[in-house]
């Protein structure tokens, strides 16, 4: 008995808890790219950069606040600088607007036409993020590191093994959750937000409706900001800055996006808990579960892991693969423009 | 002299974009509190005039105008905050939100309490009352129908413009929506309707359009239409 | 001015540029970017071809592009010793498995009812297959890998010159072809699952595959050693060492005034550059007549209105699968050559910015859907690739002179001019893309 509970606790620490953050922080980066590709109708490549740059911004900040002394207690001071990394994002994003794509829409230009502006614009972006805070890893954590360390957890329960919840972990959850409240309440509950998934659903009929289109697609890029500022932020915090991590993000990012349903924000939310599932759970080696579950001269001589940890782009993408030719729409319904 | 219709397009000539022109002279009219009806063969340019006078293509001779005002460079949108409401003849629903958002989103421009209008549009059509929490998308041909009228009726425009309202719904469903159409006609709002189903559309039609090539063939009240032997016989099918 | 006057002065514009740099910096660095240059074209071509001819958006490049690395090291290296001996059939055979679990699975899910039968002997074949593949397989790697771990550690190549491998540099230049066949018959395999996904879709798997083909030569040791790189291919060209020891060869650098190291490098620069220029005027040269053939012309009308073509009888998803396969069997000859160049093989070094979306640049800057603005794009970029940074170092410091030596902005303004090239590149992508969409030589 013990030993299923043992089992359910090594599963637990280095399988679900760590999948339920990362998924989180897919989430929030899905959420971005499945707006984006409602409203404005494309593919942004540019994404992961724009989380980097949100991230910046907030370390940035994070530190200037550490020098003042200012902080959040056990709490990462960065929680108190996110604010302004959205805030410095909706800039970027609304700048970029008006001089690059805002041209392409009104051309009336093919989806592929901007997603290659978008791939120039992920290039700047990039650029941008390394010449201003250089292409190594930063830290910005501080405050408490746990919630519950795994020796606080085996003392508390008497098992052998020990279940860790960090601070970012908690944390990045927490935000997640309220952010995505907050997103389809303001989706479904409100004027602005009701003309938005309107716009999305159907473009010239909400032109007939009066639906101003410059005003939906200037919401769209702040709360495309918040959702990417947040979600580079959290990563950050939760793993490490490094500039290029947030361009490998791109396809996990998007493999969560298109499994759920281009364009549908409950689609990216399930895909991405799907894509950091499979993830973690195929690329972690399951011995010392199995140790506890089967009796000893069943006990796997290796370490029973499906793929080495490396190959974790390869799990997203066969995923991506399989419902892209089963199910082209995603798992919720999403867009097939 | 004749006092000038409410809303006219007159003598329009033009085509989509720099492409030829559609429409040659073309003139259509309608007062308020009347249907008129646009019928004509296929590719006769019925909708074509209709949109024209909606302000979605160009004209480059003639005009259109609103209640006395000349309308002819504004765009679609300007219109609709004129009190026009166009009701296209596909894609004319949000088709992932419920009904109720489908009307809300009709109202958009309004700043003022639209629960009235709502309730009207509910009256109207009672079962989109029962279906209102409901996605548009899963309402059957003729309900959508519904959701397409009632979207454009919550501006609360004076000139309603329907392109083809009752293609592809059953004749039991098409007498329906057209005593709808009647119903709305006597709040004296003006209906401007192009019509597959000539017949019946020129049935309820105090005046009738029969448009060939782009131009204006007959023009008369619709009983008129439906009893002038040529009409009967060219469009009518005897 | 006319067109071709212009184009031919576009030309002649660029190859001052890469002289200039051989007068005012060095010849050395003049003919690395003539070499990459001519190498970019190569790739910038055969993207051409995807993109310009039948608008496929390929991601992936840089996927490509390394297996023509790797096809180098497979066909150049000589094999190592007793690593066949010691888990070679393993692996081919774990290898044969894997592929037979695969077509097997396809034959279930094609052959069987739709159902739970259907389902679960997939589910079946796939989860045994795998099992029984690592079985087999990591056996035969665990061996490999064995084998002399700190020199060689992996299967190694095909060449058979024995201790003197070094002097079969001619392997390097059959590795060429190589390289294409084996991106070709990858892009084969891509090409059958996602041809028909509409085009970001297109893309968004194709920067998969490229990410995974660059984790597999990371992480398969066994295969051309992972991140502990090969080095030491052999080279088509002398090496400059035996040309520094060769009396006559000193003889004549002296005789035009050049110290003999430096002429070395420079004469084995230039032997580089004679059998690219060759590859490329072939590789030219084909595509043009492709371009100018019915099948060419019938591939620009699939890519105008791919409805109309497919009403017309074109088979379009099979015609768009030949021209992807030999846009990537390009890209990977291409591979195959920088890898030779580099004489090393580091999987580490592919990055997606440097080797998909750089050559997207090449491609939009000179022209797409036309061949010779391809390779002017390649030439031009590849310059300002390498020159946006002493470019950028030098503004730095005029903007900086007036403030102080220790000022901190200073400093991380010239620390971070390595930076200003991605910086560069993207301006360059978006104001091209906004004001000369048709890229400086416009197709026809």
């Amino acid at each position: 008995m013990t030993d299923i509970l043992t089992a359910i606790v090594v599963l637990a620490n280095y399988v679900f808890i760590p999948a339920i953050a990362y998924g989180s922080q897919l989430a929030l980066g899905a959420l971005g790219v499945t707006l984006i590709y409602g409203i404005l109708r494309f593919s942004n490549f540019a994404h992961g950069d724009t989380m980097a740059f949100g991230a910046m911004v907030t370390i940035l900040v994070t530190w200037l606040f550490q020098s003042w002394g200012i902080s959040l207690g056990p709490l990462p001071t960065a929680l108190l600088a996110i604010p302004f990394g959205i805030a410095a994002t909706a800039i970027l994003l609304l700048v970029t607007d008006r001089l690059v794509y805002r041209f392409y829409r009104q051309q009336k230009a093919a989806p592929v036409i901007l997603v290659i502006v978008s791939m120039g614009v992920m290039f700047v972006m990039n650029g941008l993020v390394r010449f201003i805070i250089g292409p190594n890893d930063q830290r910005f954590a501080d405050g408490e590191r746990f919630i519950i360390s795994a020796k606080d957890f085996k003392i508390m329960t008497g098992l052998k093994e020990g279940l860790a919840f960090k601070t970012t972990q908690g944390i990045t959850i927490v935000t997640a959750v309220i952010v995505v409240i907050v997103l389809f309440w303001f989706l479904n509950r409100t004027r602005t937000g009701k003309s938005m998934r309107a716009f999305s659903d159907n473009e010239d009929l909400a032109l007939l409706s009066g639906i101003n289109p410059d005003r939906v697609v200037m919401v769209t890029w702040i709360i495309v900001a918040a959702l990417a500022a947040t979600a580079g932020a959290l990563y950050g915090l939760d793993k490490s800055f490094k500039p290029f991590i947030y361009l490998q993000l791109l396809l996990p990012i998007f493999a969560a996006a298109v499994v759920g349903g281009l364009g549908n924000p409950v689609g990216a939310i399930a895909g991405g808990f799907v894509i950091a599932f499979s993830e973690v759970l195929i690329t972690y080696p399951l011995k010392k579960v199995l140790k506890y579950l089967l009796p000893e001269h069943l006990e796997p001589t290796t370490l029973v892991q499906l793929l080495s940890t490396d190959y974790k782009f390869a799990v997203s993408f066969s995923i991506l693969i399989i419902v892209l030719l089963f199910r082209p729409t995603g798992l919720f319904k999403g867009k097939s423009v | 002299m004749m006092v000038e219709p409410f809303l006219i397009g007159e003598n329009m000539t033009g085509g989509y974009g720099t492409g030829a022109d559609i429409l040659q002279n073309c003139t259509i009219a309608v007062n308020p509190g009347e249907i008129a009806v646009i019928v004509g063969p296929n590719g006769a340019g019925k909708s074509t005039a209709m949109k024209a006078v909606f302000g979605m293509l160009n004209i480059h001779k003639g005009a259109v105008r609103l209640g006395g005002e000349d309308i002819t460079s504004m765009s679609p949108q300007d219109r609709v905050a004129k009190g026009m409401a166009f009701v296209p003849q596909t894609s004319n629903i949000f088709t992932s939100l419920s009904v109720e958002e489908n009307l809300e989103m009709g109202a958009f421009l309004r700043r003022d309490d639209i629960q009235v209008t709502m309730d009207q549009i509910f009256d109207l059509f009672p079962i989109l009352r029962d279906k209102r929490k409901q996605a548009a998308g899963e309402l059957s041909g003729g309900q959508r129908q519904q959701v397409a009228v009632g979207r454009a009726l919550m501006t609360q425009p004076k000139v309603l413009m329907l392109d083809e309202p009752t293609a592809g719904v059953s004749p039991i469903v098409m007498d329906e929506l057209f005593d709808r159409i009647i119903e709305v006609a006597r709040t004296g709002i003006s209906i401007l309707m192009v019509e597959q189903n000539a017949r019946q559309a020129l049935a309820i039609a105090d005046k009738g359009y029969v448009l060939v090539q782009g131009s204006n063939r007959f023009t008369d009240t619709g009983a008129a239409l439906l009893s002038n032997p040529d009409v009967r016989k060219s469009f009518l099918g005897g | 001015m006319t067109p071709s006057v212009k184009n031919v002065s576009m030309f002649v514009i660029v190859a001052c540029l890469i002289a200039g740099t051989g007068f005012i910096q060095s010849w050395n660095t003049a003919l690395f970017i003539l070499n990459m240059g001519l190498i970019s074209a190569i790739m910038a071509l055969g993207v051409n071809l995807q993109w310009g001819f039948a608008g496929l958006f390929n991601v992936g490049i840089m996927g490509f592009v390394a297996l023509g690395g790797l096809a180098s090291v497979l066909i150049s290296m000589p094999p190592t010793g007793g690593a066949w001996a010691a888990g070679g059939l393993h692996v081919l055979l774990g290898l044969v498995l894997g592929a037979a679990t695969v077509t097997a699975a396809i034959i279930a899910q094609t052959r069987l009812k739709s159902g739970r039968t259907k389902t679960v002997s997939t589910l079946v074949i796939l989860i045994g297959g795998f099992f029984l593949f690592r079985y087999v397989f990591d056996g035969g790697v665990n061996a490999i890998e064995a084998v002399d771990p700190a020199s060689t550690g992996y299967l190694g190549g095909l060449n058979f010159g024995g201790k003197n491998y070094k002097d079969w540099g001619f392997m390097t230049v059959i590795s060429w072809p190589v390289g294409g066949i084996l991106a070709a018959s990858v892009a084969w395999l891509i090409g059958k699952t996602a041809l028909g996904l509409r085009s970001d879709y297109l893309a968004i798997a194709t920067l998969g595959i490229s990410e995974i083909i660059i984790a597999i030569m990371k992480n398969e040791d066994w295969l051309a050693r992972g991140v502990k790189n090969v080095i030491g291919l052999p080279r088509p060209v002398p090496y400059e060492i035996d040309l520094q020891e060769s009396a006559s060869f000193v003889e004549r650098a002296a005789s035009i005034g050049v110290d003999p190291v430096t002429a070395s490098s420079i004469v084995v620069k230039l032997g580089y550059a004679g059998l690219f220029s060759v590859v490329l005027v072939i590789v030219l040269l084909l595509a043009q007549l492709a371009l100018a053939s019915p099948w060419g012309r019938m591939m620009r009308a699939i890519r105008d209105n791919e409805v109309a073509a497919e009403a017309m009888g074109k088979n379009v998803t099979a015609r768009h699968l030949q021209i992807f396969i030999l846009g990537s069997a390009i890209c990977g000859v291409a591979g195959a050559m920088m890898t030779t160049l580099d004489s090393q093989l580091t999987p580490a070094s592919y990055q997606p910015l440097r080797f998909t979306f750089l050559i997207w640049v090449m491609v939009i800057v000179g022209g797409s859907g036309n061949n010779f603005g391809s390779v002017l794009g390649g030439f031009l970029i590849f310059f300002l690739w390498v020159q946006v940074e002493p470019i950028g170092a030098f503004l730095m410091q005029a903007i900086t002179s007036g403030m102080a030596e220790d000022n901190g902005l200073r400093i991380h303004l010239l620390e971070s001019v390595a930076h200003m090239r991605l910086l560069t590149m993207g301006m360059i992508l978006i104001l091209v893309l906004r004001f000369a969409p048709k890229g400086l030589i416009p197709e026809k």
